[in-house]
Formats: C-alpha cells, sequence, structure tokens
C-alpha cells in the first residue's frame, strides 16, 4: 500500500522533473534556432543584396549596335564640313525605303525611326568623309550604337505589355526593331564602351573609364600620403614614444578621428583644401588629401598590431648586439612587421575607395565628360558616378549602375584577396 | 612646374647623400670615424632636401591664396566693384586667358578690354609665384649644403644626428592625426560661428521648422528661410531605432551562435560571408535601398492597403495606399543590414573575453548552453554590449549615403516609419551640392549641422570606448 503511494508520488515528480527537462531543452533548441535564424537572416540580405544587382547590372555588360549601308548623298553632305550634314536623317530616310515604310505628312515616322540610333552615328559617318573625302556618292555600312531606348527593348526590359503610352518607344518602332533584328543588320556585342568611354548624357555612350582613372588617380594620392604618414605614425606610437600625457591624448584622438563619421572630412576638405587653400574643386588631389585623411587611423591602427605582434625578444637581440634604437626598428621591427603592414593598408585603401560622402561635398557630383589625366583638374570617381547616374532619369541609366556597382566590388574584391593572399603567405606566428 | 621643381630636389639630395658619403670617406682616411659614410650621407641629404622641400610645400599651399590676394590688389576699379560672385569669375577668366585658355564666358564692355591686361599680369603674377618658390627652394638647399659639407669630419655624431631627425619626422607623423582634428574642430566652429550670427543658436537647435530656402532676391516673399533643426534630428533619431531593431537583435542574435554555439567550421565559413556585408560601400546599399527596397516595400503596403479600403480600416488602408518609395522605414532597414556584422563582431569580441571559467562553472551546475548565455555571460558581457550598441549608433547617426538615396528630403517632425524623414547627414549633401554661393546661410547652415553631428558622435564614441575598455580590462 504505502509502496504503491510511494512509486506513484516517485513516478509523478519524476514526470514532472521530466517535463521540466523537457521544456529547457525545448527552450534551448529554441535559443539555438534563434542564433541559426539570425545569421541566416544576414546571409540571405546578403544574397538578396548581391543577386539584385547582378540581375539589375548583367545586362549592360551587352549592347546592340546597328550596321546600315548609308548612300553618301554628296547632294546633301558638304564635302569641306561633314559635321554639319544631318546624318541622321539621311540615314532614317535610307531605312524607312529599304523597309518599305511610307511616312505621313509631318515627317514624324521618319523621326520615330531617327529615335532609333544613337548621336554616335553622326559622328562616325562624319568621321567617316572628314578621313576619307572620296567616299562622297558611295553606299559605305556605318556602324554605331542603337538608342538607349531601342537597346531595352531589345534586352526585353521594355515589353509589350505596358500600355503603349507609358513607355518611351511604340509598338511601331518595336516592330521596325524585330524586323532589323531579323535582316542582321542589329546585332548584340559586348559593351566595350563601358569601359573605353568616360560620362555621358547619353547612356548608350556612357562609361567608366573616366571615372576608374579618377579613382585611380586619387586612391595614388591617398596611398602616397597615409600609408607613409600612417606608417610612420604607427612606429612612433609603438616604438618610440615616452609614456606622458602627449601620447596618451595622441593615442585617444586617433582613435575618436576613426569614428568620425565619413561627411565630416568631407566638411573638413570643403573648408581647408577648397575655401580655405583654393585647391582646385573636384580634383584627385583634394579627394586624395580627404580620403588619406580617413584612411589615416586605419592605417596607423593596423600597423600598431602588427608591430605589437613582433616579439620583443626581436627587438632586445638587436639592441643587445649593440643598434640603436633606429636601427633596430628599422632593420628588424618593421620588416618583420611588413606583411600585416601590408595587408592592413591595402584594406584601408580598399574602404578609401568605396567612400562616396566627403566626394560628394569637394564636389565630384558634377558632370565630368572624358577622361582625366591630371590631379589638379576636376574628375569624377566610381562612386560618386554610381551616386549620379543612380539620379539620371534615363532607365538605361539604371542597369549601367549596376554595372558601375559590380566593376566597383570587383576591385575592391581584388584588393581584398590580395591582403588576405599577402597575410596567407608571409604571416608568422611566434 | 612644381613636377620640375620636385624631380630637380630628388636628384640634388642624391647628390648630396653621394657627396657626403664620399666627403666623410675621405676626410676620415686614416682616422676612426664616429659614424659611417653612408650616415653622412644621409645626414647631408637631410640638410639639403629638408629645407628645399618645406620652402616647396609651403610656396605650392599659399601659392593659390596669395595668387588671389594679389590679383585682386591690382584689379582695376570696375573690376573691384562686381559682386563677389562676379569678381571671381572674372578673375577665374583672367586666369585661363594668361594660361592661353580661352574665357569662360562671354564678358560685356569695360570687362572686356581690360580681360587681355588682366590675363597678362595673372600669368605674370602666377610665374613670378611659381618661380619664387622654385628658386627660394634652390636658396635653401644650397644653404642646408653649405652648412652640412663644412661640417663632415671624423667626429661628427651623423649617426646620432640622422637618427634624432627620423625619431622628429616620425613624432611629426603622429602629429598629422591631432592637426587631422584640429582642422576639424577649427573648419566645423569657425563656419558654425558664422553661420550662428545669422541664425540664433537657440533657433536652430529648438526651432521645429526647416526650410533653408533663402530668399534669392531681399525683395522676394515667401521664402525668408527657417533654420529649425529639430525635424531633422527627429527624422534621424527614427532611422537609427529602426537601423537598431534590425541591427541589434540579429547581431547579436549572431555573435552568441558564432561564439557559443557555431564549430570551427561554421564560424571560418560564416565570419568572413558577414564581414562581406560591412565591406560593401555604403553607396551601394543607397542603391539597394532605392532601387529594390523601397519599391518593394512600396507595393507590399499598397497591397495591404488595397485589402483593406472598404472593410473596418478603411481609413488606414487609404494612407497606405499613398504610401510612397522613400520612407524612413526603408533607409532604417537597410542600414539595419548594413550594421549588422559591426554589432556582431564587436558583442564576439566581447562575449569571447569573457573567462571560460564562468561558463564551465555555469556548466556544472547543470545549466544549459542558452541558459548559461542568457544567466551568467550576457550579464557579464552586458556593459561591453551596451558600449558597442553605442558605437553602432553612432555609425548609423553618421551614415550618409544610404538616407541620402532613400530617405527623402522633407523636413516632418514624425515618429510613423512609412513617412518620408530627412536627416541631418542629408541635408548636409543637399545644402552643400546644389548651386551654392559660399557666404549665404544656406551653406553655412550645413557647417552648423556638421558641427552638431560631430560632437554628438564624439559623445557617443567617447562613451562607448570607455565602457568598452574598463569591461575589457576587468577580466584581464
Amino acid at each position: 500500500m504505502t509502496d504503491a503511494i510511494q512509486t506513484t508520488a516517485v513516478s509523478a515528480r519524476t514526470q514532472r522533473l521530466q517535463a521540466r527537462l523537457r521544456g529547457r531543452y525545448a527552450r534551448e533548441m529554441r535559443f539555438k534556432w534563434y542564433g541559426r535564424a539570425a545569421i541566416g537572416f544576414a546571409l540571405t540580405f546578403l544574397v538578396i543584396l548581391l543577386g539584385s544587382i547582378i540581375m539589375q547590372g548583367h545586362t549592360a555588360f551587352y549592347a546592340h549596335s546597328v550596321t546600315l549601308p548609308v548612300y553618301m548623298d554628296p547632294a546633301r553632305i558638304d564635302r569641306s564640313y561633314p559635321q554639319g550634314a544631318n546624318f541622321e536623317q539621311i540615314v532614317a530616310e535610307q531605312q524607312m525605303r529599304r523597309l518599305g515604310i511610307q511616312d505621313d505628312a509631318q515627317g514624324s515616322k521618319t523621326a520615330a525611326m531617327k529615335a532609333l540610333f544613337s548621336s554616335e552615328l553622326k559622328f562616325q559617318a562624319a568621321g567617316m568623309i572628314a578621313r576619307q573625302p572620296s567616299l562622297l556618292g558611295q553606299t559605305v555600312p556605318v556602324t554605331a550604337p542603337l538608342s538607349d531606348n531601342a537597346d531595352l527593348y531589345l534586352k526585353g526590359e521594355i515589353s509589350q505589355a505596358t500600355p503603349e503610352d507609358q513607355r518611351r518607344i511604340s509598338n511601331e518602332q518595336m516592330a521596325w526593331l524585330d524586323r532589323m533584328k531579323a535582316s542582321g543588320s542589329v546585332r548584340a556585342h559586348f559593351n566595350s564602351a563601358l569601359f573605353t568611354k568616360g560620362d555621358s548624357t547619353q547612356p548608350e555612350l556612357a562609361g567608366l573609364l573616366g571615372a576608374v582613372v579618377g579613382s585611380a588617380l586619387m586612391l595614388l594620392v591617398t596611398a602616397l600620403i597615409a600609408i607613409p604618414v600612417g606608417v610612420g605614425a604607427a612606429v612612433w606610437l609603438e616604438e618610440y614614444s615616452p609614456r606622458n600625457r602627449l601620447t596618451a591624448i595622441i593615442e585617444v584622438n586617433i582613435n575618436n578621428l576613426a569614428a568620425v563619421p565619413s561627411i565630416v572630412y568631407g566638411l573638413l576638405g570643403l573648408a581647408l583644401f577648397i575655401n580655405f587653400l583654393h585647391l582646385p574643386r573636384a580634383s584627385p588631389m583634394v579627394g586624395g588629401l580627404v580620403l588619406a585623411l580617413m584612411a589615416l587611423p586605419t592605417v596607423i591602427i593596423a600597423t600598431r598590431s602588427s608591430l605589437k605582434a613582433v616579439p620583443p625578444s626581436i627587438r632586445e637581440a638587436a639592441l643587445a648586439m649593440g643598434a640603436s634604437r633606429t636601427q633596430t626598428v628599422f632593420g628588424h621591427v618593421l620588416p618583420l612587421a611588413m606583411p600585416g603592414v601590408m595587408t592592413g593598408s591595402i584594406i584601408a585603401m580598399a574602404h578609401a575607395l568605396g567612400e562616396t560622402a566627403p566626394l560628394l561635398l569637394i564636389g565630384m557630383i558634377s558632370f565630368v565628360p572624358g577622361v582625366p589625366h591630371a590631379i589638379d583638374e576636376p574628375v569624377g570617381a566610381l562612386p560618386s558616378l554610381i551616386y549620379i547616374w543612380e539620379n539620371a532619369s534615363e532607365r538605361a541609366f539604371h542597369e549601367r549602375t549596376a554595372a558601375a556597382i559590380l566593376v566597383l566590388l570587383a576591385f575592391m574584391i581584388v584588393m581584398n584577396a590580395a591582403a588576405i593572399l599577402l597575410r596567407r603567405r608571409f604571416e608568422r606566428r611566434w | 612646374m612644381i613636377w620640375i621643381f620636385l624631380l630637380l630636389l630628388i636628384a640634388f639630395s642624391v647628390l648630396a647623400y653621394l657627396g657626403g658619403r664620399r666627403l666623410a670617406t675621405r676626410r676620415s682616411a686614416g682616422v676612426r670615424a664616429h659614424s659611417r659614410p653612408g650616415q653622412h650621407g644621409l645626414y647631408a641629404l637631410i640638410w639639403v632636401g629638408m629645407p628645399a622641400l618645406v620652402m616647396l610645400i609651403a610656396a605650392s599651399i599659399f601659392s593659390t591664396p596669395l595668387e588671389r590676394q594679389m590679383l585682386a590688389a591690382g584689379a582695376p576699379d570696375s573690376v573691384t566693384q562686381l559682386e563677389p560672385f562676379r569678381r571671381e569669375a572674372f578673375f577665374s577668366d583672367a586666369r585661363r586667358i594668361g594660361a592661353g585658355l580661352e574665357a569662360q564666358q562671354i564678358w560685356p564692355a569695360p570687362y572686356a578690354e581690360e580681360l587681355p591686361a588682366e590675363g597678362r599680369r595673372a600669368h605674370r603674377i602666377s610665374s613670378v609665384l611659381s618661380w619664387g618658390g622654385g628658386v627660394a627652394a634652390l636658396i635653401a638647399a644650397i644653404l642646408g649644403g653649405v652648412f652640412v659639407f663644412v661640417r663632415i669630419r671624423p667626429d661628427l655624431r651623423a649617426r646620432n644626428r640622422v637618427e634624432s631627425w627620423i625619431s622628429l619626422l616620425l613624432f611629426a607623423c603622429s602629429v598629422v592625426a591631432v592637426l587631422t582634428t584640429v582642422g576639424i574642430i577649427f573648419s566645423l566652429v569657425w563656419d558654425s560661428l558664422r553661420f550662428f550670427n545669422s541664425v540664433p543658436i537657440t533657433e536652430f537647435l529648438f526651432g521645429t521648422k526647416w526650410s533653408p530656402q533663402m530668399a534669392i532676391r531681399a525683395d522676394q516673399i515667401g521664402s525668408s528661410g527657417a533654420f529649425g533643426a529639430v525635424p531633422l534630428f527627429a527624422g534621424t533619431f527614427l532611422i537609427m531605432m529602426i537601423a537598431m531593431l534590425v541591427a541589434g537583435p540579429i547581431g547579436l542574435f549572431s555573435a552568441i551562435y558564432l561564439s557559443e554555439y557555431a564549430g570551427r567550421h561554421t564560424r571560418s565559413v560564416v565570419k568572413p560571408l558577414l564581414e562581406i556585408l560591412a565591406g560593401v560601400p555604403t553607396v551601394v546599399y543607397g542603391f539597394f535601398a532605392a532601387l529594390t527596397v523601397g519599391p518593394a516595400f512600396r507595393v507590399f503596403f499598397n497591397n495591404i492597403g488595397a485589402m483593406l479600403v472598404g472593410g473596418p480600416l478603411d481609413g488606414v488602408g487609404q494612407y497606405l495606399l499613398l504610401v510612397q518609395n522613400q520612407m524612413a522605414l526603408v533607409a532604417g532597414a537597410v542600414m539595419g543590414i548594413m550594421l549588422i556584422p559591426f554589432v556582431s563582431s564587436l558583442s564576439d569580441d566581447i562575449m569571447n573575453a569573457v573567462p571560460q571559467s564562468l561558463r564551465d562553472g555555469s556548466y556544472a551546475m547543470g545549466a544549459t548552453k542558452s541558459e548559461t548565455v542568457k544567466r551568467v555571460l550576457l550579464p557579464a558581457a552586458l556593459p561591453g554590449i551596451a558600449g558597442a550598441f553605442l558605437l553602432a549608433i553612432s555609425r548609423a547617426i553618421g551614415e550618409t549615403m544610404i538616407v541620402t538615396m532613400a530617405a527623402g528630403l522633407a523636413a516632418k517632425l514624425t515618429l510613423n516609419p512609412l513617412d518620408t524623414v530627412t536627416t541631418v547627414t542629408v541635408q548636409i549633401v543637399t545644402l552643400l551640392t546644389g548651386d551654392q554661393e559660399f557666404n549665404s546661410p544656406k551653406t553655412l547652415a550645413a557647417f552648423g549641422l556638421g558641427l552638431t553631428l560631430f560632437v554628438v558622435t564624439l559623445l557617443l564614441n567617447i562613451v562607448a570606448m570607455r565602457i568598452v575598455q574598463t569591461y575589457r580590462e576587468q577580466y584581464d
């Protein structure tokens, strides 16, 4: 009897305990899954971010060109001034005849046909005549990009399903493009203009080369200033500085500088370099200086940590052999810390490459056509070009913005990969 | 021009090094010299190169302001009487003509005649300045050379002197960091003071109306400009809160999972992937927010609105139908994604600093891992995590590109995440990237905002770093 009561009591207690244990384990599992979900969220965002940019940007890497036989009509083209001829009109009219289209009284169909070609067509044709006037009176093939909207239609980004009055290209123009595509005069090819041209107001002629060169010049200035000064400062703080108030102030100051918002550096650049010293606005010189001041704390912190990693025994051995402090540092400690210094510097440069806000304040927001070749003239930079293109109203700039982002990311990946390789190759553990 | 001088300078320095080395070898023949010939060479290089380099840098920094001063000082009366903006344009054209380029605009009668003469004068001034700088540098190099070559003798302690120069140079490098801070504070305070001359500081800090469009002409009506920054602070705060609501929990839970649950292998894969999120430039997040997240959120809320319209929540539905691409929620959410790796890696560091013995003690008492995390690890790491959050908040307040591209420009005093708001950083960019005349309150307002931003982020950083520091030391 008592035994039975005892067993039921025990089993009730065991059950209670087991239930509690089950609850605790369930909570444990839930907690673990919260962590997994958090990481899953973060990585999903990463995939969506990169995926959406690739989805939007990959189409910008190819483009459509049209090649048309053009009769260089001597009656309408002035031999001595070929730029003055209305080539677009001439080509459009000839193309209408070839496709057998009758124009209306206002010439609106010819105008619609003209709108399919880039203005580059005119420069191509005029250039041919200027180089070789004997082409006048002959029929020669001329190749030029299609206009941005025609290109978008052929890429399938403007669809026929959209009501006609809501798109930039009419049903008629679509039909013409399809016919030209079928006849082989329009063909798709790698968009080399994107990598060989500077910025332009027309999307089909706009390229990244100007911005890439601008960014490269700027980064050169940044590297030439930030790396030597940063390494010097780190060496002083780590190897030379006396432990006093001044050193403490400098250290706190560097840590704070690392956390100052980048736009504040832009304000500094605007007030100091442009309004006070009157250095040329939007030039790689000013941009490089601003980015150098911004990258400085990062370089200093990275250099200091790699100097710290060199064991004191190296210093003591050198000093014991009679080397002076400077000989010890420059002959032994710094060379051993060099891989870490280079890695930190490259990562700081990669970060500086993507920085945008300070560049906008020092004037790198205006349209700069062509490719720069000096450090004291206005340039564009990759990140500021992304900002400018993102604001452009032409739809064709959207895919090009995404393509510019992909190019920027490619540069950053290369730089970071170089840093990682350097670290893997040369890192020493003591 | 400066490049030629710089090349000359390098050539002179190399010559000085070679000459110094040679001289030292010759003069110390047969004697035991204190320093080696190469160290004498370096000493000569320093004395020839340094003064000349300082001269060249000073000349290149101050030649432009000086040139403008001199150009303005000798200008004819008709030009001096021009309004400042036109005067600048005139001088800029004069310089262009002096350099053999074409003027950028067509000038009316009295100015057009003066332009060629002014162009010649500008050319004269700039050539005098650049040659002057070069010659000054040359003289400095020669004087330094004379000084050093006389002193090269076997008993000269060249090595010690070179080394003290080197440590001075290294010290100068670290002073650059201090000078940067001084420069930031000085330029922000200077222009802010000018701004507070025209707009009282109390109105700026406590005013609730922000519309910086100043009247272009004095008699224009309806555009007097209002500089009450409270709506901007509210917008910044709202976006920061949304960002922290996204980044806080996700970052913290990722850190907990990575430091307590994940195996070595998972860690080595996941951590670098999270770091990629931190490495993506902010302009890319801005693009993502403006063209992907914004439209997606708008469509989502519009669809919900369409479902609610006609039902009991008709008002809400009508509102949701009108939601736009640019809303605080979009900018905040994307900024939150950007901050996830920042929060997680800082929290991870802090939790790793908690000694293993605390965990072991808890496990020994039969606690599960999650109980250990909740009851032991988090309380112990709490101050450090608070510091990490403060650093993330400071980062969120100062972030510019995401909000510039995705948040909007309307200064509204609202806490509705579906509304468009504007932030301090957006306004700085907007005020300084339009057509600007530098002295108007409109552009100076940007410096007032910049100063506010700098002070707030600085305070947050100091507090956060202090917390993180003391906390780390606690267990060391």
